[in-house]
């Protein structure tokens, strides 16, 4: 088990290094600005004496590496600072977001993971059949579709043409479940859409490379039954590449909530994000760009660890 | 075999076809094949010849991209080609057992060898769990395991591949099945190690009386295990016959030129006298990063003219000290002189006219030439790197050069590799070696890969070339019978050690050490009672790991 | 009931009965299954989603019959060896050339193609569909046709010139990696690994925000992120040809770097690299797209794909599609990228058996 432990530690490290090395790059990408923060901010028209207020009142007069520790001390604790445009703290304002931006990803991935391995595990087995054929043209066509262009076919036939949906996913605090549920059900569906295409490539191209490993062949030539192969011969070294499949998305939706918040007017954070960079709120963006990452490399992370933890020639040692 | 008359297997005008390039080809063109209880049939040939698919056809089985179109298949009086896959299915295991080639693949990583082996037992009600258990360890002992009891509890990976390979022999045998389908069982071991699998596997189907079909392309190996031998050659019958007819008596040109005695041999030279080394291998150590040491004080000289085999298993450093000389692994500690004159340590930093003298010709011609490059370019190249040929003068120099390796220039000057055979393109690498003009040719297992015919051809070759040149040679092979027929010195190594060098004569004639003894002697021959006969000299515990483990590292004749 | 529909499921279920007779396996099972589809869809979504079917499926066919007079047209016109790698491309292939050619004759002739210049406003705002204008106005009243013919050249030639440079970086910092080993290796990988540790579009955002949404900064933003990719599969690629004894032969003949890549590793690594374009290509242009439809793209008065469905997007609203087309322009070429490029891999692992 020493050597499991010490992998995952190694694993672990490596991923904070790795944030560690993105936190320096988003916040010093910044100082690459012509001129600096305050002058952007306030642009060309504006007085010396207005940006000079500005400087001071970001700290602009501390040298980058002290404002780069202080920026990373506070985005520790969950403090970016505050937002220039608004005033408020960047915390306050994408708190809450954050956590909508969570449920949609959830409420998609609640549907999409089971139905897309499921289905990419079936289309696996009957592998070049028709079917097979036809899921690979639907699942490339998806992939292939901006996710701006599935929400507002989505929006078209389902809110416009039959009105069964609402088009525009606002929340209010005092909705029920059903009633969050049915709001938000769009954008969950074109996130579902997207990803359960890819999960099902991924997870058929997985197994089939499973199927081909000649203990698989040992199996069938010995007499398994099929349902055994698979419960039994496959399934106990599929862990791997599931996982692997599941986490790999789950950092896909991160990214690909971004759009979709925007076609459906959504709460989120990505909605967040394309609004500070229009009206370029630099703490905003830094402080979304830090945790998307931050979910990214986690969920990268949660990958490997899973496969080395299910990775039977690590867990019986020599 | 008056007493096997029973027939267990019979194929008749089998025809299997595989998908490629978006259609069915036909891979195995209508092959008969009768095998009788209890008897031990080879099926030989190239890769390519379809053996395996056959292999897995007599389970009724055809793997993915591959389908059984014609003929029929009948096991015991039940015919395959139009059974259930229920029906196949419920003999395989229990009546029909399959063994693979690579047994650190074929077991499943992620459960217990001996869950692995009961399962067919216990899923065909034959025994209990326990009793199966009881039987497994029964038969590891039998096939020499060592800790029977204990081995099966340990996971696949935990096991070395020699081991697996019995392990799975044992796995076939769980439900005592009427035939076992070996499918190239030895061909990834070493030959000590192979040694002791197939005395392990001979045993136990002779015990048994288990009938056999075993797929391989070693002559030496299937004459050791068959009754009855059926050569193969790109999906049709050439011949068959029993074992010793087919060795003495073969029929067929393709056969004859298999079974081909290498006539070829060539008279020992002896070192010149008060000349120095060509090369001289001193005190060698190397290692590959981060890994332990593979040479150890490694020494050997090659004097001008002369061939040296270096001879040892996977593993034994023989391909590390090439990589040294050439200046690929830089040596920790030692040196390689060239002509008394010591050679930078990296090829990077050696002049041109040292990369010059020192050349190579590889064992895998496919992977040697590249494949997108015509052969005019591929020879003319060092000729043009080398001696700043241009023009017509490159384009003589490379017709001379075809020539002497005794292939026509107007037919092969704009060709591609990947159209000629395995010979021609072993005869451009050579071709290549000497455009730069060399004094000094490293031969990394040259022959290995090619039939016997072809590689006589390839060993003259080389030998009048050494004498029209005046070449070096160094010979890395495992091959005994090219050491024999080419060899003026040989080298011996194990665990990256110099174990024995002297003039072949002396290192074919004993006493010599135990290891140089035991590599000797497990190399398997042409002769179907070379297994028995050399287990009743040495005894069944004195082969493959076994003895190499009783080699005593103090023993007086460790070095010479 | 209407005759519609007892027509729909007497055509299928005739269709399904025909390929039985005649032994048509997966023919029978596709027909089969989508009349019990069918029957699902038809109880829920009633007449109008079965016309929907009627509709997909009668596009299909449309579609599946240009790929295949374009591969036999493909055939006829190309010498030797070409017509027939051609001749056994599957049908989704052959469209997928057919998109991509359209495309192009498109973007090239745009000027001679589009009746109204890119950014001529000649009617009133979200003006309907007329003679001259044959897919209305948008919200400026410009001719919407024409802004998706002109923006066939700004999006495409956006996205083509940005996934050069990436390829371009990428596959010579991979082909210089897998051939000199050591450091260089080392960090080129880890940098690699780093910027793929950022979400793409997170860290486009990122760069626009700070230097601003221009043409360059696009470029050079989507060629630092996509770089990385590329110089994992040419990494890979190439690592797989430095091992060959061929390659050991050359270096140990003195020959140089540059000698290397070029006449020993390339030849033997063009076709991954070039299905690898193309798939690059594909997420580069998904990319872009996103951009500007999040209004971070090419910037107004040029058309481009993106921003036009944004633009128009309160038209949906009123169950009009125009806006989507040019979402569906997007779809379209990269569907079709992608068929090819399928074809070719499956090719290229085909011939390695």
């Amino acid at each position: 088990m020493g050597d499991i432990l010490s992998l995952v530690a190694k694993r672990l490290g490596l991923g904070l290094l790795i944030l560690f090395i993105i936190s320096i790059i988003i916040f010093f990408m910044v100082e690459l600005l012509p001129g600096d923060i305050a002058q952007a901010v306030l642009g060309q028209g504006a007085t010396e004496e207005n940006v000079a207020a500005l400087r001071k009142e970001m700290g602009l007069d501390k040298p980058a590496i002290v404002r780069y520790l202080e920026w990373l001390g506070g985005a520790v604790q969950f403090n970016f600072g505050n937002s220039i445009v608004t005033g408020e703290s960047v915390t306050a304002t994408i708190g809450p977001r954050f956590m909508n931006t969570l449920f949609l990803a959830t409420y998609a991935a609640v549907i999409a993971v089971p139905f897309a391995i499921v289905l990419g595990i079936i289309v696996a087995l009957l592998r070049n059949s028709i079917f097979d054929r036809v899921a690979n043209v639907a699942t490339l066509s998806a992939i292939s579709s901006p996710e701006f262009f599935l929400g507002y076919i989505l929006i078209l036939y389902f809110a416009v043409n039959m009105g069964a949906f609402p088009a525009i996913s606002s929340l209010s605090e005092d909705m029920g479940t059903w009633e969050l549920l049915n709001r938000t059900f769009l954008p969950a569906l074109t996130l579902v859409l997207v990803v359960t295409a890819h999960m099902m490539r991924m997870t058929r191209a997985a197994i089939i490379n499973l199927l081909a490993s000649p203990y698989i062949e040992m199996a069938r030539l010995k007499g398994v039954p099929p349902w055994r192969v698979i419960v039994k011969h496959a399934l106990p070294n599929a862990w791997a590449p599931i996982i692997n499949v599941v986490a790999l998305n789950l950092a896909y939706l991160i990214t690909g909530v971004v759009l979709v918040e925007v076609v459906f007017v959504y709460p989120g954070i990505g909605q967040a994000l394309v609004d500070a960079v229009s009206k370029r709120d630099f703490p905003v963006v830094q402080a979304c760009c830090l945790i998307f990452a931050a979910t990214f490399i986690l969920l990268n992370l949660a990958a490997d660890v899973g496969a080395i933890l299910t990775n039977p020639r690590l867990r019986h040692p020599k | 075999m008056s007493k096997k008359n029973e027939v267990l297997l019979e194929i008749h005008d089998l025809q299997i076809q595989g998908y490629s390039e978006e259609r069915w080809v036909d891979i195995i063109k209508g092959v008969d094949l009768t095998l009788h209880k209890g008897e031990v049939m080879g099926l030989i040939g190239e890769s390519g010849a379809g053996k395996s698919t056959i292999g897995a056809a007599a389970m009724g089985y055809a793997r993915d991209g591959t389908r059984i179109s014609g003929g029929s298949i009948e096991f015991d009086g039940m015919e395959l080609s139009t059974a259930t896959e229920e029906e196949k299915r419920a003999l395989r295991g229990s009546r029909i057992a399959y063994v693979a080639q690579s047994a650190a693949a074929s077991f499943n990583p992620a459960h217990k060898i001996i869950d692995q082996h009961t399962e067919a037992p216990i899923q065909y009600r034959i025994q209990k769990r326990l009793e199966a258990q009881e039987d497994a360890m029964q038969l590891y002992e039998k096939l020499r395991l060592p800790n029977p009891e204990e081995i099966g509890f340990r996971y696949p990976h935990q096991v070395s591949g020699g081991q697996l390979q019995r392990a799975m022999t044992a796995m076939a045998m769980a439900c005592r099945p009427d035939l076992i389908i070996f499918d190239e069982p030895t061909t990834a071991l070493d030959v000590t190690t192979q040694i002791e699998v197939l005395a392990a596997i001979r045993d136990i189907v002779d015990e048994y009386n288990t009938a056999a079909i075993y797929i391989t392309h070693d002559l030496a190996v299937v004459a050791q295990m068959a009754d009855t031998i059926k050569v193969l050659l790109k999906g049709e019958e050439v011949e068959q016959a029993p074992t010793e007819e087919m060795l003495k008596n073969p029929k067929e040109d393709y056969t004859k030129s298999l079974w081909a005695v290498r006539s070829f041999k060539r008279d020992q030279k002896s070192r010149p006298k008060g000349a120095e080394p060509l090369v001289s291998v001193q005190n060698v150590d190397a290692a590959y990063t981060g890994g332990d040491k593979v040479l150890d004080d490694v020494s050997f000289d090659i004097y001008e003219g002369m061939t040296v085999a270096v001879v040892g298993e996977s593993g034994s450093g023989k391909s590390t000290v090439a990589r040294c000389i050439t200046g690929l692994l830089p040596p920790m500690k030692g040196q390689i002189q060239f002509k008394g004159e010591t050679l930078p340590p990296n090829y990077r930093d050696r002049t041109k006219d040292q990369l010059r003298q020192a050349q190579m010709i590889y064992q895998m011609a496919d992977t040697a030439l590249n494949p997108k490059v015509q052969i005019r370019e591929i020879i003319g190249r060092p000729a043009q790197f080398y001696g700043g040929l241009k023009g017509a003068a490159l384009k003589n120099r490379v017709d001379e050069l075809l020539d002497l390796i005794e292939l026509e220039p107007s037919q092969f000057y704009y060709r591609y590799p990947p159209e000629l055979s395995g010979g021609q393109k072993q005869r451009i690498g050579i071709a290549r070696a000497l455009a730069a003009e060399p004094s000094f040719i490293i031969c990394d297992e040259v022959t290995s890969a090619l039939d016997q015919l072809v590689a006589e051809g390839i060993l003259r070759l080389l030998d009048r070339l050494q004498q029209e040149l005046n070449l070096s040679y160094m010979f890395i092979t495992h091959d005994l019978a090219t050491v024999r027929s080419i060899a003026d010195e040989v080298v011996v190594m194990q665990h990256g050690k110099v174990v024995e060098q002297g003039p072949k004569e002396d290192m074919f004639t004993p006493p010599h050490h135990p290891y140089t003894d035991l590599l000797l002697s497990s190399v398997p021959e042409m002769d179907p009672n070379w297994l028995t006969t050399l287990l009743e000299e040495r005894g069944v515990d004195n082969v493959g790991d076994a003895a190499s483990q009783q080699i005593d590292t103090d023993d007086p004749k460790v070095s010479t | 009931m209407s005759i519609f529909v007892i027509g729909y499921y007497a055509l299928l279920l005739g269709a399904s009965c025909l390929a039985a007779y005649f032994n048509k396996r997966s023919l029978f099972m596709l027909l089969f299954t989508l009349t019990l589809v069918s029957f699902i869809i038809g109880i829920v979504g009633g007449v109008s989603a079965l016309w929907f079917v009627t509709g997909a499926a009668a596009l299909i066919l449309l579609a599946g019959m240009t790929a295949y007079g374009f591969r036999e047209f493909l055939v006829q016109i190309l010498p030797g060896e070409a017509s027939k790698e051609f001749k056994t491309a599957p049908l989704t292939a052959a469209f997928g050339m057919f998109v991509i050619f359209t495309y192009l004759v498109m973007g090239i002739f745009a000027p001679l193609i589009a009746p109204h210049g890119e950014a001529e406003v000649i009617a009133s705002a979200f003006a309907p569909a007329d003679d001259t204008m044959l897919l209305g106005a948008d919200q400026l009243g410009r001719d919407i046709f024409s802004r998706i013919v002109y923006g066939t050249r700004n999006s495409v030639g956006l996205a083509l010139a940005a996934t050069v440079l990436a390829f371009l970086l990428g596959a010579i910092a991979g082909l210089l990696a897998a051939t000199k080993g050591g450091w260089f290796d080392q960090l080129m990988g880890r940098i690699a690994d780093v910027i793929m540790s950022i979400p793409s579009l997170i860290f486009a955002l990122l760069m626009l925000s700070i230097f601003g949404p221009s043409i360059p900064v696009i470029i050079g933003a989507v060629a630092v992120i996509y770089a990385p990719r590329v110089f994992r599969l040419t990494r890979a690629v190439a690592g797989n040809v430095v091992v060959m004894d061929y390659i050991e032969a050359a270096k140990l003949r003195g020959e140089g770097t540059w000698y290397l890549i070029r006449k020993e590793i390339l030849p033997n690594s063009t076709a991954p690299l070039v299905a690898e374009f193309g798939l690059e290509f594909c997420f580069v242009f998904l990319l872009v797209a996103g951009l500007s439809f999040l209004g971070l793209g090419i910037q107004p008065p040029t058309a481009d794909w993106g921003s036009m469905v944004r633009e128009n997007a309160t038209l949906i609203s009123f169950g009009d599609i125009t806006p989507l087309i040019p979402a569906a322009a997007i779809a379209l070429l990269t569907v079709a990228v992608n068929f090819v490029v399928d074809w070719m891999l499956h090719r290229s692992s085909g011939l390695k058996e």
